[in-house]
């Protein structure tokens, strides 16, 4: 008999599967980024299955409303030609297929239920309904991995840093203000006193 | 129940398909990116699943940096290809040659 839980997480499975599949084959790189989102989207419900409720909403949060936005931004901006990119791909398909094919063979080898099974990783016990995981983590976080927090941070801004001089350019055919060269003015370049005789008065 | 190696074997099967995808799509810089993300995602999902099932918040943390790091990664990969698409007109990555390696 097939619990509800093994039905949920059977058909959350079956969609992370089936749009992961999508992403790598579809045409348009607008529907992979969509099916890249549909994958994450239940990715975080079957993290929901496994009690871990922050990371599944940091997941929709950040990625399916960060990242895949930014994709689907860098997508629409430039001008792709698909058909020049999806040269080759019949070729190399079955190649893909049988090397995808086996290493998930040899994989289920190794983490099957035969060494990762009820028998010897039991199923947990299930929090109460006044558990928070958010608190829970944040406890953590925020005392013992505190350095690799704060690490992150700085990944994070160095990113900033690094995605903003990369793409900024300057264009020399446009006319801008120049503050530096303005704040650097002296008053000889701008003032002439001039020697004059005074004028006699009328 | 749902067995540990029920989420293994997704995350398995997960990771496989996006190397067949680095494969089969090795000429589109974009669906590469997308790919690589789904590799993180499946190494993320292992993450989870054992951390959920010994009990212990530390494989959350860690995915909370994989998290982090991803992110990073995909906002410099992306404002890469801008930089690349401005200079060359393409993304095709059998032209990106220059390097003559």
């Amino acid at each position: 008999m097939i619990s509800f839980e093994q039905l949920l997480f059977y058909l959350f499975a079956a969609i992370i599967i089936l749009s992961a599949v999508r992403v790598v084959t579809v045409r348009n790189p607008i529907h992979a980024a969509l099916y890249l989102v549909l994958t994450f989207f239940t990715t975080s419900a079957l993290w929901i299955l496994l009690e871990a409720e922050f990371l599944a909403i940091t997941l929709v949060l950040v990625y399916v409303g960060a990242v895949m936005v930014l994709f689907l931004f860098v997508i629409m901006m430039l001008d792709i030609d698909i058909a020049e990119m999806r040269e080759g791909f019949v070729s190399i398909l079955p190649l893909a297929v049988v090397v995808a094919v086996m290493m998930v063979a040899v994989m289920v080898m190794v983490v099957g239920p035969h060494h990762f099974g009820l028998e010897i990783y039991p199923a947990a016990v299930r929090h109460a309904a006044d558990y928070s995981n958010t608190r829970d983590l944040g406890s953590v976080l925020y005392t013992v991995y505190l350095y690799p927090f704060e690490i992150a941070a700085v990944i994070l801004l160095v990113a900033i840093v690094a995605a903003i001089s990369l793409t900024h350019r300057r264009r020399p055919d446009v006319v801008t203000q120049r503050i530096e060269d303005q704040v650097a003015v002296t008053k000889s370049e701008r003032l002439k006193v001039i020697e004059m005789k005074a004028e006699e008065r009328r | 129940m749902v067995e540990l190696s029920d989420f293994l074997i997704v995350a398995a099967i997960l990771f496989s398909i996006s190397m067949a995808g680095i494969f089969i799509n090795r000429k589109n810089l974009i669906v590469l990116l997308m790919c690589i993300e789904l590799m993180l995602l499946a190494v993320n999902i292992n993450f989870v699943a054992f951390s959920h099932y010994l009990g212990d918040n530390s494989g959350q943390i860690f995915v909370f940096f994989i998290l982090t790091v991803a992110a990073a990664e995909a906002a410099i990969g992306l404002a890469l290809l801008v930089v690349l698409f401005r200079n060359r007109q393409t993304i095709n990555v059998a032209n990106l040659d220059q390097l003559k390696g």
